[in-house]
C-alpha cells in the first residue's frame, strides 16, 4: 500500500434487519472515517412505498434515525461521517426526522445531505411517452403486462452525486436507491478526487463496496469453515483501509470476533456474482477476474490489481409490482414415524382444500429436517426423531389463500398423533411482490443533491 | 482415480440471482482448481442438483481466486418474494454443491487448511477410505 493518506470506511448494516448494535460498535470500537449502512433490497422499496402511501412522513428506514439518535455525540466527537441508503422512497422525510434528532441533541452546524431523483414511480407515463419501453431485462416481456400493478420504480443512480454531497460537507448523507457499493465509492471519490474516467480506481472502490455490502459476510459470517471462526457473539463488522492508488486492506477492529482471511473475503467476492468479467455498475464495468488477494497479516487482507472499464449508457431500474398473494404455515410432527405421519397430514390438507373447492396457482410441501434444503442430493436418514411439515400456497385470489390458512390448525386434532407446533395463529395472506428489472437511458435521470446545515 | 467430497478440497458460498441462484466454489490449491475445472462441468452440476435446478446451468472461471462461479437457473421456485420454498434465496446451495463426490487422481491430496487441517467437527467430510 502507498505511504499516503488512508481513508477508513466501515459497513455496519448489510440489509434492513441486520444487527442494530453493529453500527454502534463500529463507531465506538475503533478508528473510522466513514460509516456506511445498506438498508435496501428490491423488496424493501415496495414495502416502503406502501408505508408512504399510508403516511406521507414514512417510507424510509426508521431504524437509521434511531441509530443516529443513539450515536450522534460520538459521531461528532470522532468526526465520523455517515453514508446510508436509508432514505428509501422518501429521503425528504428521513432528512426531516434527522433534523429533529439533531436539534434535540443540540448538534448545531451538523450538515445533513440527501441525493434524490432515483424514484421514477410518478414519472413512468412521462418516460414511456419519451420512448422508454421498460421491457423486462431478463426475459424481454413487455411492460404492458404489469403496468396496472406497479408498486415502486427506482433507478440505481450513479455514485458521483453522492460524492458531490460529501464534498459540500454532508456529515450524514442519505440516499434512496443508490447502488450498494456506491456507498463506499462515494467517500473515495470525494476524498481522493477520482475522475469519471479513472475506471480502475472506480472499479477498486466498487470492489471494496461489494466486499463489505453484506456486513459480516466477509469477516467470518457464512464462512464454509465456520468451525475456525471465533467470537461469534462479538463478530467484528468490516473496515476498509483505502489508499489513493485504489489498493486497499479488508480488516476489522482489534478485539472483535470473526475472521478476515483470503478465504472469507474470496467467498464474498463471489457472492451474488453473475459474469465476473463484466460486473456492471452505473459508474464502471468491473473485471472481477483481475482481483488479487493477499494475507498481509492476521485479519488483514490486501486487495489489488483491480481493472475496470467504461460504464454503459443506461441505468438499471428496479420495478416492483403486485404478483398475487401467498401464505406459509408449518406443523411439527413427532416420532415414531414422523415423516410418514407428516405425509398423511399434507395429503389430508390438500385433499380437504380441494373438496372445499380451492385450487392454487402454486403450492409447496416440504419436510424440514429431511429434505427441504438439499432435496435428493443427500440420502434421507432412515430414522429422524421429528419433522416439520412446511406448506404454502400462492394465488391471485386473496380469499383462496386465506382459506388455506384456516385448514392447518385442524390437523392437530384431526390428523395422526403427535402433531404440534401450531403457533402464531392462522397464516394470513400476504402480498407477493414481483420484481421487474429494466433499463433507462442515463440522460433521462438527473439526481438532485441537497445539503443543509442544522442551525 | 478416487472420489472425495468437494468440501475436502474447496469452499464456497451461494445466494440468489433473480429466480436462480449463484454458487461460487474456490479450490484450496492450484492443482485442485485444475482438477475442479476439468471435472466439475455444468452437466455434472445440473445432474447433482436434480429437481432443485429446473433451468440450465452456466459456469464462469475466476482463476485469480481459484474459483468457479455457477449460475443455477430457475432453482428457487420463483424469485424474490414469490417463492414458497424454505430456502427461497439459495443460501444452502453452496453447501449442497460442496457435498458432491468429485473424482481426483489417486496421488492428489488436498492441502491441509485452517488451524489444524481438520475438515469438519462432525467428520462428515472426511474422504472415504482415509
Amino acid at each position: 500500500m502507498s505511504q499516503g493518506r488512508i481513508v477508513r470506511i466501515a459497513n455496519g448494516q448489510g440489509f434492513w434487519g441486520d444487527s442494530v448494535d453493529a453500527p454502534v460498535r463500529l463507531i465506538e470500537e475503533g478508528p473510522l472515517d466513514y460509516l456506511t449502512l445498506d438498508y435496501l433490497a428490491e423488496v424493501t422499496m415496495s414495502i416502503m412505498q406502501k408505508q408512504r402511501r399510508r403516511n406521507p412522513d414514512r417510507g424510509y428506514a426508521t431504524d437509521f434515525v434511531e441509530m443516529i439518535r443513539r450515536t450522534l455525540p460520538t459521531l461528532r466527537a470522532k468526526h465520523i461521517r455517515v453514508v446510508a441508503n436509508a432514505g428509501g422512497v422518501n429521503p425528504t422525510a428521513c432528512r426531516k426526522a434527522l433534523f429533529e434528532v439533531a436539534k434535540e441533541a443540540g448538534a448545531t452546524g451538523l450538515k445533513i445531505g440527501t441525493v434524490q431523483g432515483d424514484d421514477i414511480l410518478d414519472r413512468l407515463d412521462e418516460l414511456r411517452g419519451q420512448g422508454v419501453p421498460f421491457e423486462n431485462l431478463d426475459d424481454g416481456k413487455p411492460f404492458s403486462e404489469i403496468q396496472d400493478r406497479v408498486l415502486s420504480a427506482n433507478v440505481y443512480i450513479q455514485t458521483r452525486p453522492l460524492a458531490e454531497a460529501l464534498r459540500q460537507g454532508a456529515d450524514i448523507l442519505v440516499t434512496g436507491r443508490a447502488t450498494d457499493p456506491g456507498l463506499v465509492l462515494a467517500p473515495l471519490i470525494a476524498e481522493f478526487g477520482w475522475g469519471p474516467e479513472q475506471y480502475d480506481l472506480l472499479a477498486a472502490g466498487t470492489v471494496g463496496g461489494h466486499i463489505v455490502e453484506c456486513g459480516a459476510q466477509c469477516t467470518g459470517g457464512n464462512f464454509s469453515r465456520w468451525w475456525e471462526v471465533e467470537g461469534w457473539d462479538r463478530l467484528g463488522y468490516p473496515v476498509l483501509e483505502f489508499g489513493e492508488d485504489g489498493r486497499f486492506v479488508v480488516t476489522k477492529h482489534d478485539g472483535t470476533g470473526g475472521l478476515v482471511s483470503v478465504d472469507t473475503v474470496g467467498e464474498q467476492l463471489m457472492y451474488e456474482m453473475g459474469n465476473p468479467n463484466r460486473y456492471i455498475t452505473p459508474d464502471c464495468v468491473v473485471d472481477f477476474t483481475s482481483i488479487q488477494l493477499e494475507q498481509e497479516a492476521k485479519d488483514r487482507v490486501r486487495v489489488s490489481g483491480i481493472k475496470g472499464g467504461e460504464a454503459t449508457d443506461t441505468y438499471k431500474v428496479s420495478i416492483s409490482y403486485l404478483e398475487g398473494y401467498k401464505a406459509i404455515g408449518q406443523l411439527t410432527v413427532s416420532g415414531p414415524d414422523p415423516v410418514a405421519k407428516a405425509r398423511v397430514c399434507a395429503e389430508a390438507l390438500w385433499g380437504r382444500l380441494k373438496q372445499a373447492g380451492y385450487t392454487y396457482e402454486k403450492t409447496s410441501t416440504e419436510f424440514l429436517g429431511v429434505d427441504s434444503c438439499h432435496g435428493e442430493i443427500i440420502d434421507v436418514p432412515r430414522r429422524v426423531n421429528e419433522v416439520v411439515l412446511r406448506v404454502g400456497v400462492k394465488d391471485p385470489s386473496k380469499k383462496a389463500v386465506d382459506r388455506f390458512g384456516k385448514e392447518l390448525a385442524p390437523l392437530v386434532t384431526s390428523g395422526p398423533p403427535g402433531v404440534t407446533g401450531f403457533a402464531g395463529g392462522r397464516p394470513k395472506a400476504t402480498e407477493v411482490l414481483g420484481y421487474w428489472p429494466t433499463l433507462i437511458p442515463k440522460h433521462l435521470v438527473q439526481p438532485e443533491v441537497h445539503v443543509e446545515e442544522v442551525s | 482415480m478416487k472420489k472425495i467430497p468437494l468440501y475436502a478440497m474447496a469452499h464456497g458460498r451461494s445466494g440468489d440471482k433473480g429466480d436462480g441462484s449463484n454458487v461460487g466454489v474456490m479450490a484450496y490449491d492450484q492443482r485442485g482448481y485444475e482438477i475442479m475445472k476439468e471435472w466439475l462441468t455444468t452437466d455434472r452440476v445440473k445432474q447433482h442438483f436434480g429437481s432443485i435446478v429446473r433451468g440450465g446451468v452456466d459456469r464462469y472461471e475466476m482463476p485469480n481466486i481459484l474459483g468457479l462461479n455457477f449460475i443455477l437457473h430457475d432453482s428457487l421456485g420463483g424469485g424474490g418474494s414469490e417463492s414458497l420454498k424454505n430456502d427461497a434465496q439459495g443460501k444452502t446451495h453452496a453447501m449442497a454443491l460442496l457435498r458432491i463426490e468429485i473424482e481426483v487422481p489417486d496421488d492428489y491430496d488436498p492441502p491441509k487448511v485452517g488451524t489444524d487441517g481438520a475438515l469438519a467437527p462432525s467428520g462428515e467430510l472426511t474422504p472415504a477410505g482415509s
